[in-house]
């Protein structure tokens, strides 16, 4: 269980040789201590001490790898409750069920709707991770049909949501060297599941009836010699499923209770899956399973993934310099923006798909919006004529054209009096940039 | 081993508020716990408002508009729609008030706003047009207009809270304090406003949410933050949270673009990207909801209803 760094301490070599990248043994302890740092880091700790400092010198979450070497799926090694205390490391994968019942044209239609569920957000490619398999039809000619199938018509990771360990074996055997998931092993099946999930080197999903059982089940599992696990606590309620995600994580890091020092597994269904989906991407899952292809509902759900596990020390402003879009030439249009980064973003990903060249002039504004920055008077004619200046805009551009925010087009006038370019006044929304440079050309 | 689970004990609370006027009250805040932990604390049920706008918003889909069509141009009978369907509160925005929007004075916007009260007995949030100088100008007058009725008045900034204030302490009513994705900020405005007397009961936090997709992590993180200061004992961070989730999300492309194969349905996506934008600011923290489309409203309700439920341990 979890020790003191102190504890730690005494089990460490104390020459303070600073190879680790601490100053001293002492300081090391305390950031094993507090999960902020892995074992590994010091080359000289003795096989004795490793054995003796066992759970503290594992990460509180474990991490997980799901699927082939080139699309490994990587999710756990958390180590906070809250993304403002570090960051959140690992979005989790989500996964799309499939149930085997579906016929071959339905199939086959389910499988190609998966594959499309891909977004485009400033020019990263983003979408599901998993398709989930699920043994609904309790006819194993079926499942293996079905998953033949799914080999055939897909890249993605897998998981086998397949409770039956003889159907899951055989399963496993042609699906091998996707390195699929297991679903789930219970109270019932715990021994040969283990023993599957063992012998293909894949992780497995351990299911209880409700947290009390999840840790006894886990328990058992990491003493048959399993460590790639995923823990599902039987809760479907989304009130129920929140709470037990939350001891999940909280036993895990605060606790170092070691059954719990996993990923879990959350499925999201009802009428509102893609919302309660939504919650346990924030609250600690490591997979989450959903049952639908609809992009309607999948692009909120992935965008959301993406701003969760965006690092919170990610400044909010950027450098207040000439940027680049596509290969601007001389004749290329100049946006005005501020340096809020989501502004400038939004700016630079709609210019991006308008697929104009352009340069992007951000302000300084000490990271506020456009009109915060104009209400707050940190966006004067004056601070963007220096910018200007500055920039060097003057020498890359052979025009005197400067597009500036509509929420500023109050202040055209004044600006081309103290800049002396022409203002062109750009849309309100990043969004309509797209049709504003349609026009403008 | 067994799994002992764990309960934070936590010694301070958000701060409880009422809205509107008996029997038609509202309560806000006034949580002991983080968001949705019923095992140890109490959680208030998030509440809800629909906007209405003063004069017919010319920028809104037509996804958007169909749900009111027949009443975008009149605020009153548009507000009557908003309890109708179920809103539990009503947020006029007074957008014709802006230069660049008809330019309203003070004694129209408050006769509008007369006239929404007058049709409706929930609880009103009313919101100016944006520009600090022209809400000074205007929300005075509005809480006037509305003295009696208990709303809540914004949005107050650094820069103009002194006018707004005043109003609200005048004539009896709550203040939206507005700040940018800054806790520092939200709680410096929080003790200036407090320091007019304003007891800190009375105000609503709004930290000018970014919505799904673009910025909205921050909010996220900046709620959370102020969640954990409540209860840990900051009164200067115990204000409910107001945010305005429909007015932020129907800017985005996401909820703009028509229907295009890759992207869906518009109607489902948009209204799920203002639903989704709101669960996750209640999960949170966030007390005080403003939708846009009303099915936005009821897929938050559904989900905030499941979350309510008590948890077996
Ligand atoms: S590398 Fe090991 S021995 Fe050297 S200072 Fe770090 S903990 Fe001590």
């Amino acid at each position: 269980m979890a020790l003191t760094g102190l504890a730690i301490y005494k089990l460490l070599p104390k020459t303070n040789c600073k190879d680790c990248g601490q100053a001293t043994c002492l300081a090391f302890a305390m950031q094993l201590a507090a999960g902020k740092a892995s074992l590994e880091a010091c080359p000289h700790v003795s096989a004795e001490a490793r054995e003796a400092l066992g759970a503290a010198s594992e990460p509180p979450v474990a991490l997980v790898r799901i699927g082939r070497e080139g699309r490994v799926l990587e999710i756990g090694n958390e180590t906070v409750l809250f993304r403002h205390d570090k960051r959140f490391v690992h979005p989790p994968g989500i996964g799309i069920i499939v149930a085997d019942t579906l016929d071959d044209d339905r199939l086959t239609a389910r499988i190609s709707a998966i594959n499309r569920l891909s977004f485009d957000r400033l020019g990263q490619i983003h979408g599901v991770d998993l398709v989930a398999l699920a043994y609904d039809s309790a006819d194993p000619a079926r499942y293996l049909r079905a998953l033949r199938q799914v080999l055939s018509q897909t890249e993605l990771n897998l998981g086998l949501l397949c409770p039956d360990p003889d159907v899951a074996g055989r399963a496993l055997a042609e699906a091998e060297e996707r390195k699929p998931f297991l679903y789930a092993a219970d109270e019932g099946n715990l021994e040969t599941m283990v023993d599957l999930a063992h012998r293909y080197g894949i992780a497995l999903a351990v299911r209880g009836r409700d947290l009390a059982e999840l840790a006894v089940l886990a328990e058992k599992a990491i003493k048959l010699g399993h460590k790639q696990l995923l823990l599902d606590s039987g809760a479907r309620e989304p009130a129920q499923v929140l709470a037990d995600q939350t001891q999940i994580r909280r036993l895990a890091i605060k606790k170092r209770f070691r059954p719990f020092g996993f990923p879990t597994v959350c499925l999201a269904a009802g009428e509102d899956a893609v919302l309660a989906a939504a919650v346990y991407v924030a609250k600690y899952a490591g997979v989450v399973l959903i049952d639908t292809t609809d992009p309607a509902e999948i692009l909120p759900l992935i965008t959301w993934r993406l701003n969760v596990y965006t690092d919170p020390q990610k400044p909010i402003a950027i450098e207040a310099k000439v940027y680049e879009v596509g290969n601007p030439g001389p004749e290329a249009p100049v946006f005005l923006t501020t340096n809020f980064s989501l502004t400038y973003f939004c700016v630079m990903g709609d210019i991006e798909s308008a697929r104009v060249p352009a340069f992007i002039l951000p302000v300084d504004t000490d990271g506020t919006s456009v009109l915060t920055a104009w209400a707050a008077g940190k966006l004067t004619p004056e601070k963007i004529g220096a910018f200007l200046e500055t920039s060097g805009i003057g020498a890359r551009v052979n025009h005197r054209r400067l597009i500036i925010p509509g929420g500023l087009a109050a202040m055209s006038g004044k600006l081309r009096e103290v800049i002396g370019w022409e203002i062109i006044v750009g849309p309100r929304e990043s969004a309509a940039i797209p049709a504003f440079l349609k026009e403008l050309q | 081993m067994a799994a002992e689970i764990v309960r934070e004990r936590w010694k301070g609370k958000v701060f409880e508020m009422m809205l509107g006027r008996e029997p038609h009250t509202v309560r806000v805040g006034g949580d002991t716990s983080l968001p949705f932990m019923h095992f140890e604390g109490t959680t208030v049920r998030p509440v809800t408002a629909l906007e209405v706008q003063d004069v017919a918003p010319a920028d809104w889909p037509a996804v958007l508009r169909a749900p009111f069509a027949g009443v975008l141009e009149d605020p009153a009978a548009w507000a009557k729609r908003c309890v109708e369907l179920g809103a539990d509160l009503v947020a006029l925005r007074l957008a014709g008030a802006h230069p660049e929007n008809g330019d309203a004075d003070a004694g129209a916007v408050a006769a509008v706003a007369r006239r929404v009260a007058e049709a409706v007995d929930v609880p009103l949030i009313v919101l100016g047009c944006g520009l600090e100088e022209k809400d000074a100008r205007i929300l005075p007058a509005v809480a006037e207009a509305l003295e009696g009725r208990n709303c809540l008045l914004g949005q107050a900034t650094m820069d103009n809270y002194k006018a707004v204030v005043a109003g609200c302490l005048a004539y009896g009513h709550g203040v939206v304090a507005t700040s940018p994705l800054d806790i520092n900020l939200a709680k410096q405005l929080n003790i200036l406003i407090t320091e007019m007397n304003l007891p800190p009961d009375r105000i609503a936090m709004d930290p000018s949410i970014g919505p799904l997709g673009y910025g909205i992590e921050y909010a996220y993180s900046i709620i959370e933050r102020k969640r954990l200061g409540a209860l840990s004992g900051d009164r200067m961070l115990a204000q409910p949270v107001i945010c305005l989730v429909g007015e932020e999300s129907w800017k985005t492309k996401e909820t703009q673009a028509g229907d295009i194969s890759e992207w869906g349905d518009q109607e489902r996506r948009a209204v799920l990207w203002e639903a989704m934008t709101a669960v996750t600011l209640a999960l949170a923290g966030g007390s005080i909801f403003v939708f846009r489309h009303p099915d936005s409203l009821t897929r938050f309700n559904r989900t905030i209803d499941a979350l309510m439920h008590q948890q077996v341990y």
